[in-house]
């Protein structure tokens, strides 16, 4: 069992002087000016308490993992070293050298601006895990306190979590600083899934969501009319769909398919508006953000508010796997298109497709 | 907690107490004269449907089985032996009376075929706790065919299939409405029935609002079934208006009483409007669990279905009773002949001991015990009572969650669960799936218990909490002092090391110490 | 009895006494119990009481009631059975009353591998001592009764083999064909084959007719309903496999100390009822089916039940789980292809006692005896007057056709008078199928000695007169 540790010594730090994130050195350092103290390593050390004596730990030098390591009571093996003042181009390469040494988990911390890094480097190779130690933790990626990730990586490495793929979001932290919000969805990590956890041994595993996905993807694939322009929302989920009709998606655009053949891939707000332009009948079809539940205005902000109105409020599919809702609060989809009056249209109750013959009525808020 | 251990024997498999040649008993003689004019009757049977070798059964003395078996019983933690509030199971007392009359070979001994005229005695309990249920549910008729909750339930699936068809909607009407927080028999049996499932997903009172319903209804609804109280123990206080709703959109309402206990004596089925009902007897009426056995559902219907009810129904023409038969609009049998008949008995039994007013103290107890469970309950630090928006009073159920605990300690529900057999008590029920509540427990502690035995529950999932804090492996590596050890969990479900007999269990032993494939995956062959 | 908010005191609700209930309203701060029923709204509230006999809370009392009712029973001890048909009258061990009759296993329920460690042995022994009977290494805990078990095993296969076809024999059990076509209906077509009313056997010309790439599941009886040894089966079996479909035996598992193991002549799948083997018939309550194939993944992943298996213990010993419970409708709710609950584990547990009890010499005397006594009745019925036995010349287990049709009286007419002289006459069939009119089904087991058997035939011979 080899973990692969990285820990992003800035994380944080902006929080807790009221800067929001800490994306730039120019951030970290007013931050460290403002009195700020570094929280990350604490958090990882926190959370490696919970992983087996066992474990192999592969750590870069120094505050990017090796102390945390030894905090925890390892004996890391070392792996690299910062080049000066951590930035962001260290934590790709020091996690790509890990991946090289063959690692069996990723185990990260920091914040939204740390799970893009690791985006970059590594994408889907190994399974990444997030110890919460930043300001913005909108990514499904993070276990939530360090104890619990800690905890969800031991089960892991003891072959008791399955994994799923993740959303890796963001916003923009500029906005964030003058209150506004706008996220984006980057891309999507593989991370442990806990269904071991809350079952136990005498229940054994739920399904698989790879199972689950098929039977999504056939029930929209028989739902929909061929001649209908569909417009497929983000993710993997929608991307199921897409495979079904024979398809290749990409992954965090917007595409346009009719007929089984794509129309327009990763197509902005102005393409799709064109596509709409000759008044065809269209269909939305959305999975919800992880853990959030937004389905319009988080990720695609494409289908912007004159998109959806010419596609008319009654030809969205919102399509999720059960395990996806279910970690939703209280079930509940939100939406964000930036219009109170369209947020406000399609607020109220709407089905949700979980997959052959099945449907969930969940409320959007 | 001082000092419980439960019977340990480290009981060999029957299979590994065999000596050749052992008798454990010795079958009826075969009269010589039958032997002589029968002749060899083996030989008439052709080569390959002859057995070659006797069957690889294990060769044990007589006391050498009755002590395999009573050892076995007594690793065993049933409601006879120690405190059990699994939730959603409604365990409670089944009085030792009834157990022993239902063995009366008047009973025990009576063929399913036999005339009516001969078993006068059966057919008057059935058609009496007919009328007794049709009095409790609100209902006109009841059939006791189903053998289990789920087979209730699904006799209601097919019910509402069987209206359909009858109308010739059946292909239109092809959805049923279920809630996430139903029993999942509700989703899986009209699944298999053949109907599309919609689950309404609760909000933040815990069960779905009536908009939810409204953007589930169509043309296309068959009907409705779910279970109130919900397996969360909260009351669905709109369900006059899901059930108006339902109606006006032309489906059928079938009411789960699988959560009837707090109900009894309180609130009807049939006045509720609901169209059909099914209730658990071996839950709910007290019969005995049987190590999962002997189930019984009753299912009751209004007027307009009765004539959907399967095969047989009983007769009473104010002196003999009979079978109905001629019942061209039956649904298909649900069950062998007329279901568990034992089962009834005992529960029949078990209303005539109470009357009315003792059914209405069993509900009243029943919610009372269970809110002062909640109350003690709450008041563990680590535990959360989901949808706190939610302030009524739970009726007879709870599902907690141990998530703060879980964050603060990484210690799961389904390992603390492990750890309370070590309390001598039987452990808790996490949840059904789906789990929408994190690190869920649920607890139904019935009518039955005393105070102390409340208490005591309270006090074990209060020290588990604490060890979770302090010595979380202790939790972790549990049961400590049950009949057996941790077990591992793997080899149960990796088809290299599972074995279904022990036969099997021969064959891949050795596979249990190499290395193991992860998880098998699921397959599907179509259909 | 006690005025509302008063209390209630009676053995089974302790803490509705007035005292124990004013402790725990007053622990929770509740003034009056109705105050916890405030999410009921009012108009949903029962006015006044329920409308039920009057109590009977002595236990006495209560036992001299019931006692009086079923007084009104004659059982099979009372009179002499010769009736089967799915529910049959054999003999059943002390021990096997004694285990299924204790406390510790009669109130278990669903408790896991720690708590009810003993359940689990238990049944998993049950598991064990069946797959030796049927020869195979997968076996279920039980269903609810044969015709159930016949309903998962069929639809098994056909998901196994993605076809949509059933061939089922045209005079199978007619419960168990009504319960196949009840589940069957969304998703499978049934078809019949024939079979000679005579000896009761497949029509393998009709079979081989009606196979095809659209059949799924063959499914057969053997012995059949009629009571003969299905000696067709083996042919049966290989013309289905050459059709690529499954098969599908339903066995007497009594039968199986001297028929051989459907294993062997080609089932892929095997089901049946427990309830011979050591449990009583309960007026069809011991009914208890079970499931039974090849330890092969795609058979074992489209069980619908439980599945026990052994698992190394921490600190020694072997302990029981439950394998792969996604398979199951608690897990697939509304995705599920079948259904599972509450079924009859008790009865497995009797089933497991009886088949420690009986060894395979037991099971082999057993099979013996049954078919001798079986054989020395259809010689003494064939030779009344006007009384043939059809099947006679075939081979049969334990049950049997007896065509009255050449006494000129019907079936319940003949079943009056023998009732009359204490005897339960055997099945009518004509009420089941009407080309069978005339016929009687009878059944006879190790329970009946020379003595019955001479009796029942003498007071045939009487009846039919």
């Amino acid at each position: 069992m080899r973990v692969g540790i990285l820990v992003n010594p800035l994380a944080g730090l902006g929080g807790r002087v009221g800067l929001k994130g800490t994306d730039t050195a120019e951030i970290a350092a007013r931050s460290l000016a403002l009195g700020a103290i570094p929280m990350a390593g604490a958090r990882m050390a926190l959370a490696l308490r919970a992983l087996p004596r066992e474990v192999t730990v592969l750590a870069p030098a120094g505050a990017m993992g090796e102390a945390a390591a030894r905090a925890a009571g390892f004996s890391p093996r070392v792996v690299g070293e910062p080049a000066g003042v951590t930035t962001a181009d260290d934590t790709v390469r020091l996690a790509r050298a890990m991946v090289r040494q063959g690692i069996d988990l990723l185990l990260f911390a920091g914040g939204d601006g740390t799970a893009r890094d690791v985006l970059v480097a590594i994408e889907r190779e190994v399974p990444v895990l997030g110890v919460p130690a930043g300001v913005k933790m909108h990514s499904a990626v993070f276990g939530a306190t360090p104890r619990a990730a800690g905890d969800l990586a031991g089960r892991f490495l003891h072959g008791r979590a399955a994994t799923v793929a993740v959303e890796v979001m963001d916003i923009d932290e500029a906005a964030y600083r003058v209150g506004s919000v706008s996220a984006r969805l980057y891309g999507y990590l593989l991370a442990p899934y806990a269904e071991d956890v809350v079952q136990g041994v005498k229940i054994g595993g739920g399904r698989s969501d790879c199972l689950a996905l098929a039977s999504i993807a056939e029930a929209i694939a028989q739902a929909v009319e061929p001649d209908r322009l569909l417009l497929l929302g983000p993710g993997t989920t929608v991307r199921a769909v897409a495979e079904r009709l024979g398809v290749v998606k990409t992954l965090l655009g917007v595409d346009l398919v009719r007929h089984g053949a794509m129309v327009a891939a990763d197509a902005n707000e102005q393409a799709i508006l064109r596509a709409l332009s000759d008044g065809a009948s269209a269909t939305v079809v959305v999975s919800p953000i992880g853990g959030q539940g937004f389905i319009l205005g988080r990720g695609n902000q494409q289908m912007s508010p004159d998109v959806i109105r010419r596609v008319g409020l009654g030809n969205i599919v919102v399509t999720a796997t059960e395990a996806k809702l279910a970690a939703l609060h209280n079930q509940t989809l939100r939406v964000d298109t930036g219009e109170a009056d369209l947020d406000h249209a399609l607020a109220g109750y709407r089905r949700v497709i979980t997959g052959v013959g099945i449907v969930a009525v969940c409320r959007v808020a | 907690m001082t000092a419980f251990h439960a019977a340990r024997w480290n009981e060999p498999l029957i299979q590994e107490l065999s000596e050749a040649g052992a008798r454990g008993i010795i079958p009826p003689a075969t009269d010589p004269a039958i032997m002589q004019a029968a002749g060899d009757v083996l030989s008439r049977l052709p080569k390959a449907l002859r057995r070659a070798a006797p069957p690889a059964l294990p060769e044990v003395t007589q006391h050498r089985v009755v002590r395999h078996f009573t050892r076995l019983a007594q690793m065993c933690m049933g409601f006879d032996v120690t405190t059990d509030m699994m939730g959603t199971c409604t365990m409670k007392y089944s009085p030792k009376v009834h157990d022993h009359v239902a063995r009366d070979h008047r009973l025990a001994d009576v063929h399913p075929l036999q005339d009516p005229e001969t078993i006068q005695g059966v057919l008057e309990i059935l058609y009496r706790f007919n009328r007794m249920m049709c009095a409790i549910a609100g209902m006109d008729e009841f059939t006791f065919q189903p053998g289990s909750g789920a087979q209730g339930i699904y006799t209601n699936a097919c019910i509402i299939r069987a209206y359909h068809a009858a109308r010739g909607d059946q292909a239109r009407r092809n959805e049923i409405i279920t809630t996430a927080f139903s029993h999942p028999a509700d989703a899986a049996t009209p699944a298999v029935a053949g109907f599309k499932v919609i689950t309404l997903m609760p909000g933040a009172m815990g069960y779905a609002d009536v908009g939810a319903l409204q953007a589930a209804l169509s043309e296309r609804t068959a009907g409705m079934m779910l279970t109130n109280p919900e397996d969360t123990g909260q009351y669905n206080p709109h369900i006059r208006e899901f059930v108006d709703l339902v109606h006006g959109a032309g489906g059928l309402c079938a009411y789960d009483q699988a959560n009837g206990n707090p109900l009894l004596g309180i609130a009807r089925a049939g006045d509720a409007g609901f169209d059909l009902c099914q209730f658990n007897l071996h839950k709910t009426f007290s019969a005995p669990h049987g190590a999962v056995g002997q189930g019984c559902a009753a299912v009751g219907v209004r007027e307009p279905l009765r004539r959907f009810l399967p095969k047989p129904v009983v007769t009473f023409d104010g002196e003999r009773y009979g079978l109905d038969v001629d019942r061209p609009d039956a649904i298909d049998k649900i069950r062998a002949f007329l279901g568990n008949v034992q089962t009834v008995l005992k529960a029949y039994a078990w209303v005539m001991s109470l009357g009315a007013d003792g059914l209405r103290a069993v509900a009243e107890t029943a919610v009372l015990n269970n809110n002062y469970m909640l109350n003690r309950i709450r008041a563990i630090p680590g535990v959360a009572i989901p949808w706190p928006a939610n302030t009524y009073p739970k009726l007879e159920q709870v599902r907690y969650s141990w998530e703060p605990l879980f964050q603060e300690t990484g210690v799961a529900s389904a390992e603390i669960e492990d750890r309370l057999v070590d309390f001598g008590v039987q452990h808790y029920m996490t949840s059904h799936v789906p789990m929408l509540v994190p690190q869920p427990f649920t607890l139904e502690p019935g009518e039955s218990l005393t105070i102390a035995e409340m208490d005591a529950m309270v006090a074990a999932l209060r020290a588990i909490a604490e060890e979770a804090r302090t010595t979380p492996e202790r939790v972790r590596s549990a049961p400590h002092n049950a009949s057996i050890g941790r077990i591992d969990g793997e080899i149960p479900h990796d088809p290299a090391t599972w074995a279904f007999t022990y036969r099997a269990y021969l064959r891949k032993r050795s596979a249990w110490s190499g290395p193991r494939s992860p998880r098998a995956t699921r397959k599907h062959g179509g259909y | 009895m006690m005025a509302k908010g008063a209390g209630f005191t009676h053995p089974y609700v302790p803490n509705a006494a007035p005292e124990p209930r004013r402790r725990l309203l007053a622990a929770i701060g509740v003034g009056d119990i109705d105050e916890l029923y405030a999410s009921v709204p009012a108009d949903l509230r029962l006015q006044g009481v329920l409308d039920l006999p009057p109590p009977l809370p002595g236990e006495h009392d209560l036992r001299r009631h019931l006692e009086g009712i079923l007084a009104r029973n004659r059982s099979c001890r009372d009179l002499l059975n010769v009736r089967g048909a799915g529910c049959w009258q054999h003999f059943v061990p002390a021990l096997c009353d004694e285990i299924v009759g204790r406390g510790e296993f009669l109130t278990a329920y669903a408790g896991g591998p720690y708590s009810d460690h003993g359940k689990n042995q238990a049944l998993f022994e049950f598991q064990s001592l069946l797959g030796e009977l049927v020869g195979m290494e997968v076996v279920s805990p039980p269903t609810y009764d044969a015709g159930a078990a016949a309903c998962s095993a069929i639809a098994m296969a056909c998901r196994v083999t993605g076809r949509r076809g059933i061939l089922v024999p045209a005079l199978m059990h007619p419960d168990r064909l009504s319960q196949l076509r009840g589940f069957t209906q969304p998703a499978a077509t049934i078809t019949t084959v024939r079979q000679d009313p005579d000896t009761g056997l497949l029509d393998l010309a009709d079979l081989r007719a009606k196979l095809s790439s659209a059949i799924g599941a063959v499914y057969i009886e053997n012995p059949g309903y009629l009571g003969s040894v299905e000696t067709g089966a083996p042919e049966a079996a290989a013309l289905a496999h050459a059709a690529g479909a499954l098969v599908v035996v339903a066995v007497d598992p009594i039968s199986l100390g001297v028929i051989a193991a459907p294993a062997d002549y080609g089932a892929d799948i095997v089901t049946g009822d427990l309830q011979p083997l050591g449990i009583r018939m309960y007026g069809g309550g011991g009914c208890a089916g079970f499931i039974a194939s090849r330890d092969e993944e795609r058979f074992v992943h489209e069980y619908p039940t439980m599945l026990i298996t052994p698992s190394p213990a921490a600190g020694g010993g072997i302990g029981f789980g439950w394998s792969t419970q996604e398979r199951t409708s608690y897990d697939k709710r509304h995705e599920a292809t079948d259904y599972y609950g509450t079924t009859q584990w008790l009865w497995g547990i009797g089933a497991a006692v009886y088949l420690s009890l009986m060894g395979p010499k037991g099971m082999v005397e057993l099979g013996q005896g049954i078919m001798a006594r079986a054989r020395y009745a259809t010689k003494g019925i064939a030779a009344i007057p006007g009384v043939r036995v059809p099947g006679q010349n075939g081979v049969v287990f334990k049950e049997f056709v007896v065509d009255l049709a050449g006494t000129g009286k019907t079936v319940a007419a003949i079943n009056r008078r023998l009732l009359g002289v204490g005897i339960m006459g055997g099945h009518d069939l004509g009420t089941e199928f009407p080309e069978l009119a005339a016929r009687m089904m009878v059944c006879f087991t190790e329970v009946h000695d020379r003595a019955d058997i001479d009796r029942f035939t003498a007071a045939l011979a009487e009846a039919v007169r």
